[in-house]
């Protein structure tokens, strides 16, 4: 294994009690790439990216992150959880949640000192929020907090990128924001994978994507596998959404896909 | 020292260990688990008084703290199965715990100082008359060093291990991808939350410790915006509700314990109401203000949009507001006349309202034009 490969996913399954969430998952993500992972709701979007970080136990299967396992690459992880999985009530300000990045870097016991404060200024300042700082966390919109969120994993300096839904609820701006620090960290020659909806921005901002159905679709270069017929097969002959700039008005189904026997019937990967 | 002196040491040193732990307790959504274990810690006290015998044996704060544990264990357990929710369970494995140590008391220990009184209100009006002795030596009551022991021991946990309860309470996903295994802190931490339950049970009896873990926190959420503030406020405001209540009943001779708690609604009571930014007075200024806000920006976008059109004679009339807005004739006189004492319009001989310059630019401003 070379260096070259960010994170590789041997027989990845993934059960939430009999039930199946990921079936047998190959995958193997270069380094510096900057990659969606595209699927319907019930998917297993989240559940690949909780399991690549060891926050759920696989049935079978393991994660490799720049060849080791998470457990002795955790330095170089940084972890965006969706925006809605924290209580924006908790009391505190945006620099210390910020900071939290910090503490895998210290450690058990070590304080946040001023080299903790001022990285996280400077992060802040890459997602345009350093006059947020001293702001307590409950008066900041969605795009914001989605920012801080940002911010938060910067700060981390790691070399891997995992981020659940970060456009969720932000506005155009926002969204332009991000993916502009997403794309130079790619640059930078790190590796970002995105849990993402918007199928139609998928060729504009991403290189590489995966499709995902509880099996892995397709994996690849977005134009050599970001296709109507993989499409089709990720959501279940109803596809919502057609090449680089005309979306069909067959929208997505809202719910789980129904439709799984579709796709089992067509096969191929 | 003086008895009274004593006792207000115990209740304040009870109290602000209490609401330390209580701080985390809150912010973890688990206020009602700090009424199940102090219910439950009963159980181990008495399992471990029928193996040493002792009441006064060290053991059983060990045996009690286990079963606090046990409880959250158990209670977690329950909710993991899929067939009850958090609330439910909480209520299912409290009382079952809860009432086999009433049983074995009743049956077993009636002849000693274990007594159901005592354990359901406590008896810190007697905690000088338990003494520490060491060597003939009397080092003041007994209570006084075990929960200045068990103060010491929150306060040292939550110091060391600050950022870590912090970040596992607010964001368990990326402690444990960073690490901190979040898990463990749970436990550790409601091992501390037994503890003290253990300690203030004995003082202030187990109904009421869940009012001095909870209610001085949720005081002091009420007052500041950062955890540490939250900290050391709800320490203030427990010992204050210690003082205050134990003179209260020194007044008019009743329950310690019962005072205390009451003190500590009182001072939440105080806060819900006046507190300068979240109490209720607050937000209804606010709201009331926010309101006479948008009518006069509504009136202004209104006169805006009429400007210069055929109707704007007609629409523009005081007169008119009610019918056009379908606002009381009072409560357009009254935006009328805040909008004129804020320079946002005039109003002209014909009883035509005429924008100002500033009233303009604030109607654009508005719909963001």
């Amino acid at each position: 294994m070379t260096d070259q490969t960010a994170i590789e996913v041997n027989d990845l399954t993934v059960a939430y009690r009999e039930q199946p969430v990921l079936w047998d998952i190959d995958l193997t993500v270069p380094a510096g790439v900057l990659m969606a992972i595209v699927g319907p709701n019930g998917a297993g979007k989240t559940t690949l990216i909780k399991a690549m970080l060891g926050l759920l136990k696989p049935a079978a299967g393991q994660v490799l992150i720049h060849g080791r396992p998470y457990d002795e690459q955790r330095r170089l992880v940084a972890y965006v959880p969706q925006r809605g999985s924290v209580d924006w009530d908790f009391p505190t300000s945006v620099l210390d949640v910020v900071q939290m990045g910090r503490y895998g870097a210290l450690g058990w016991l070590r304080r946040v000192g001023r080299r903790e404060r001022d990285l996280s200024m400077a992060a802040l300042g890459k997602v345009g929020m350093e006059d947020f700082a001293h702001r307590q966390i409950s008066q900041l919109s969605g795009g914001q907090q989605q920012r801080v969120f940002l911010a938060r994993a910067l700060v981390q300096d790691a070399r891997v990128y995992l981020m659940d839904e970060p456009f969720q609820g932000v506005d155009a701006k926002t969204e332009r924001a991000i993916v502009t620090v997403l794309q130079s960290l790619r640059e930078a020659g790190d590796t970002v994978l995105v849990v993402h909806h918007a199928l139609q921005t998928v060729p504009e901002y991403f290189d590489w994507v995966t499709l995902l159905n509880v099996r892995k679709i397709a994996a690849g270069p977005v134009d050599e596998v970001f296709t109507a017929e993989n499409l089709r097969v990720t959501y279940g002959g109803r596809v919502p959404f057609h090449g680089s700039d005309s979306p069909l008005r067959d929208a997505p189904p809202a719910g789980g896909v129904t439709g799984s026997s579709a796709w089992m019937g067509l096969g191929g990967d | 020292m003086s008895i009274e002196l004593e006792i207000q040491l115990v209740a304040v040193v009870v109290s602000v260990a209490c609401s330390l732990a209580g701080v985390f307790l809150v912010l973890r959504r688990m206020a009602l688990m700090s009424d199940a274990i102090s219910h439950t810690v009963l159980l181990g006290i008495v399992l471990v008084f029928f193996i040493t015998r002792d009441i006064a044996s060290p053991f059983l704060v060990l045996g009690a703290a286990a079963m606090g544990v046990a409880t959250v264990g158990l209670v977690e357990a329950l909710v993991r199965t899929r067939l009850v929710r958090e609330d439910a369970s909480i209520g299912l494995v409290f009382p079952a715990l809860f009432s086999i140590a009433v049983i074995l008391i009743t049956r077993y220990a009636g002849s000693v100082h274990l007594d159901t009184d005592a354990v359901l209100l406590g008896e810190i009006a007697f905690a000088p008359f338990r003494r520490l002795e060491v060597g003939g030596v009397d080092l003041g009551p007994r209570s006084l060093w075990v929960m200045g022991g068990v103060l010491l021991l929150n306060i040292t946990f939550i110091a060391l291990l600050y950022k870590e309860l912090k970040l596992s309470t607010f964001d368990p996903g990326l402690a444990a991808a960073l690490g901190f295994a979040p898990g463990l802190l749970h436990y550790a931490f409601m091992t501390l939350v037994s503890i003290t339950a253990v300690g203030a049970f004995d003082a202030v009896g187990s109904i009421l410790v869940v009012a001095l873990m909870i209610t001085p926190p949720a005081t002091a959420y009420l007052l500041s915006d950062s955890l540490p503030r939250v900290l050391i406020l709800s320490a203030v405001i427990a010992a204050l509700a210690a003082l205050v209540g134990f003179w209260t009943a020194w007044l008019v001779d009743a329950s310690i314990a019962g005072c205390m708690a009451s003190a500590a609604g009182v001072l939440f009571l105080l806060a819900f109401l006046l507190a300068p930014e979240r109490g209720v007075i607050a937000v209804a200024r606010r709201r009331s203000r926010q309101r006479w806000e948008f009518a006069r920006l509504m009136l202004a976008i209104h006169l805006l949009h009429h400007e210069g059109a055929p109707d704007a004679a007609n629409e523009s009339r005081e007169t008119h507001l009610g019918e056009h807005l379908r606002w009381e004739p009072k409560f357009a006189r009254r935006v009328v006349s805040e909008a004129a004492d804020e320079d946002l319009l005039v109003r002209l001989q014909d009883g035509r309202l005429e924008l100002t310059e500033t009233g303009r630019d604030s109607a654009r401003k508005a719909m963001l034009v």
